[in-house]
């Protein structure tokens, strides 16, 4: 178990690995993540989203950027390496339904969690817009998986190097403003664009699920450390989430709590990877 | 009070057996004085995360084992959970038989080395002890949680643990969710009648609070892993990283993979907290994620360790249980400058244990007893920067018996601190309850289980905090034999 399979090189930072882990792969839904630990007496435990599972190989689909201790580590792992653990699927699956039309925004990494639920959603019998956002050409990942779901894709890139020169809440924006307007958005990526998606559709009543990436140590509600306010309430992202109303989520407060170990991730991260300044 | 060495304490402990005769009357007995449990000192634990209590020399445990008076009606065993023969295991250590000792508390407990740390002895085996009620003070009772834990030691250090027998192969299958105390119990229960055993853990490493909750400095990591390594060696099967209710619905277990029967012991692990105004700021933390990183993640050993803690320099920590003390003592390892332990009523009531409430004083915790944070105070980037408390008193006994704590308008001050636990319990995890259609629960959202530990679901059996709500070590294997011996019964019916 937890063998790696595959890997691949999607851009300059973010990789694709293919592990096996077949209970996870049979019982994961859109929507679920993991917790990934690369070694049992001092790594930490970081959650990661399924990405795509292959039940009849038995094997999951993770893809990740590295851009602290832990994922720079994994990323120096090759095929045939075993990950010491990985425990899922954890949280709550999306709910799939037929909605109607349906627009997806992926930002950065946030496209990988956003296309099992992109294909979920178009299983589902909806009409699936997706709109992709990255800082440039080299950053956009799985444009071609996410095209193969699409019945309009949209690129934008900050630099316009690829699609659009805008930020994804400029289409994002422009959909709401037809008529009939979409049914439901999915908004995945950083927390600031999720804030942002969520505020464009806002004011066009277009209910938005957003994808919520805090902190997490258990991911199995035990610790609380990922515990978002959502409306009046405080929801653990982990059990209750990870998605959540975007029109109800307090991004300020999740945004600060992300930076709550800023001083220790950027000592750990230099003194993790002296082999790997090359 | 001074603190005295391990060296002057067995010193001490043999002079007192010099002066001791053959035959001793109940007044002599009660004449030698309570031994008294070295400790590391103060000044020095501060800084690690060694045990505390270092446990009684032979001597010491000796001259302890002679204040007992071996009642004929033995008290004390009544006030044990799990019922231990205690004036026979006592005869047996002032007789110099550590292994016969050992043997007679195996027979009732599997976790000595445990329970003689961790269980709150001086309101169960201790506190109806006759030697604490003729010296009118439970402090003077017969110190029997540390006899229990020093022959759990001696067995242990002098690699004395035997295997138990196991029965030959019934070819049943059990599964056991949740590796804390009640999962170990029935575990070792139920593989000795030669069922087929496995172990279900969500987290990396088994034990349950034994291992993320209590602390290395006061129950070693080590002692823990021995009694896991036990199991193993009777051959129940561990794995490891498997979420029951995620990985696997309890219902697949019974339908599609075989087992006979199950026993849930997932434990209280969900927190509590206060639902006051700052609760979601940057430094406000459970108990459980403190405890978690620090003990499980080992974020303490900040060179080795990859995950990070919170370098505070001024804690609060809300609540006055077992917890609280343990979240307390560790931010003053990890190098808080101040920790404040922040309790709405008095030191009387605090449920933690009387010994770690010395242990966390002695160590430099501030108390404030009567006390209660009303809202967490923020700077301008989200972050804590102060705590605003009131000030309260005692009224009148509500249904726990306890004296209902009233605030006191206008009394609000504030404590600059940049870091909150919050340790005012924990509930039960809803987990599997919400994924096992028809398992009954309360509606605290604990398992409803019989007197035998059976829940409304056939073959699948409950205990532990997962039936009792937050309780302790001992109750939870108290109740998790229980049902084993119901479960081994249903087993051998099927």
């Amino acid at each position: 178990m937890n063998k790696i399979r595959e890997k691949k090189q999607l851009s300059e930072t973010v990789f694709l690995m293919r592990v096996e882990a077949p209970l996870i792969a049979r019982e994961r839904k859109a929507g679920q993540f993991i917790i990934l630990q690369l070694c049992e007496d001092f790594g930490e435990r970081i959650p990661l989203t399924i990405a795509d599972a292959d039940p009849a190989a038995g094997t999951i689909t993770l893809i990740f950027q590295a851009v602290g201790k832990t994922t720079k580590k994994l990323a120096l792992m090759n095929a045939g390496e075993k990950i010491a653990a990985l425990v899922g699927p954890l949280g709550t699956p999306t709910h799939i339904e037929n909605f109607g039309t349906v627009v997806c925004v992926g930002g950065g990494i946030g496209v990988a969690p956003l296309h099992p639920i992109a294909q979920a959603m178009k299983a589902a019998g909806n009409k699936v817009i997706i709109i992709m956002g990255a800082r440039n050409r080299e950053l956009l990942i799985l444009e071609n998986e996410m095209r193969a779901i699409a019945d309009e894709l949209i690129i934008c890139t900050d630099d316009g190097s690829v699609g659009r020169k805008c930020l994804v809440t400029e289409p994002l924006k422009e959909l709401c403003e037809q008529d009939p307007k979409p049914d439901l958005a999915v908004a995945i990526g950083p927390p600031v664009m999720m804030k942002f998606c969520a505020e464009t559709t806002r004011p066009y009543s277009v209910p938005t699920q957003v994808s919520l990436n805090t902190i997490m140590v258990d991911g199995t509600g035990m610790c609380g450390g990922c515990r978002v306010t959502v409306g009046d309430e405080t929801k653990f992202v982990c059990v209750d989430g990870p998605e959540f109303d975007g029109h109800l989520v307090d991004f300020d407060n999740m945004i600060n709590r992300l930076s709550s170990y800023k001083k220790q991730e950027a000592h750990s991260c230099k003194i993790g990877l002296e082999g790997d300044s090359q | 009070m001074t603190h005295l060495s391990p060296e002057q304490l067995a010193q001490a402990a043999i002079r007192t057996l010099e002066k001791t005769s053959e035959t001793l009357t109940p007044k002599e007995r009660m004449a030698i004085p309570a031994q008294e449990m070295p400790t590391q000192d103060p000044a020095e634990r501060r800084s690690n995360m060694n045990e505390v209590a270092l446990g009684y020399s032979p001597e010491q445990a000796r001259a302890e084992a002679l204040r007992c008076l071996q009642c004929k009606t033995a008290p004390c065993i009544a006030g044990c959970p799990v019922g231990i023969d205690i004036p026979g295991f006592i005869q047996a250590i002032a007789d110099g038989d550590n292994k016969k000792a050992i043997d007679i508390i195996k027979i009732d407990s599997l976790l000595p080395a445990v329970c003689g740390r961790v269980c709150p002895q001086e309101t169960q085996c201790q506190a109806p002890c006759t030697v604490g009620k003729v010296l009118k003070s439970v402090d003077k009772a017969v110190n029997i949680g540390r006899l229990e834990r020093y022959v759990a030691d001696w067995e242990r250090e002098n690699r004395l643990i035997e295997i138990p027998a196991i029965k030959p192969d019934t070819g049943k299958k059990v599964g056991i969710i949740g590796t804390g105390p009640a999962g170990l119990t029935v575990a070792a229960d139920i593989r000795r009648e030669g069922h087929d055993v496995t172990l279900f853990e969500a987290f990396h490493k088994p034990g349950g609070v034994m291992v993320y909750g209590i602390p290395e400095f006061r129950l070693p990591k080590a002692i823990v892993q021995q009694e896991i390594d036990a199991l193993t060696a009777m051959g129940c099967e561990l794995k490891t990283n498997f979420v029951i209710g995620r990985t696997r619905k309890i219902q697949d277990l019974l339908d599609e993979d075989g087992f006979d029967a199950l026993f849930i012991g997932t434990g209280a692990g969900l927190p509590r907290f206060m639902n006051i105004e700052g609760e979601n700021l940057v430094g406000v933390y459970s108990a459980n994620e403190y405890l978690t990183r620090s003990n499980l993640m080992r974020a303490y050993d900040k060179q080795r360790a990859d995950t990070p803690i919170f370098d505070s320099e001024k804690v609060a920590v809300l609540g006055g249980g077992n917890v609280a003390m343990d979240a307390a003592r560790t931010a003053v390892r990890l190098g808080a400058k101040e920790v404040h332990l922040i309790y709405r009523r008095t030191e009387v009531e605090m449920p933690a244990r009387v010994e770690e409430v010395h242990h966390a004083k002695e160590e430099g915790v501030i108390f404030h007893m009567l006390e209660n944070p009303k809202r967490i105070l923020s700077d301008e980037k989200g972050w804590v920067n102060g705590i605003e408390c009131l000030r309260y008193e005692l009224g009148e006994p509500d249904d726990s018996g306890r004296r209902r704590p009233i605030a006191i308008e206008g009394s609000e001050f504030e404590i600059d601190l940049d870091t909150v636990i919050v340790a005012i319990g924990n509930d039960s995890n809803p987990l599997i309850r919400q994924t096992t259609p028809g398992l009954e629960t309360n509606k605290w959202g604990n398992i409803v289980a019989d007197e035998n530990g059976k829940s409304s679901i056939d073959r699948i059996y409950a205990g532990g905090d997962i039936v009792l709500g937050a309780a302790t070590v001992i109750l939870a294997m108290g109740e998790g034999r229980k049902a084993a011996a119901a479960m081994n019964e249903m087993l051998a019916n099927i």
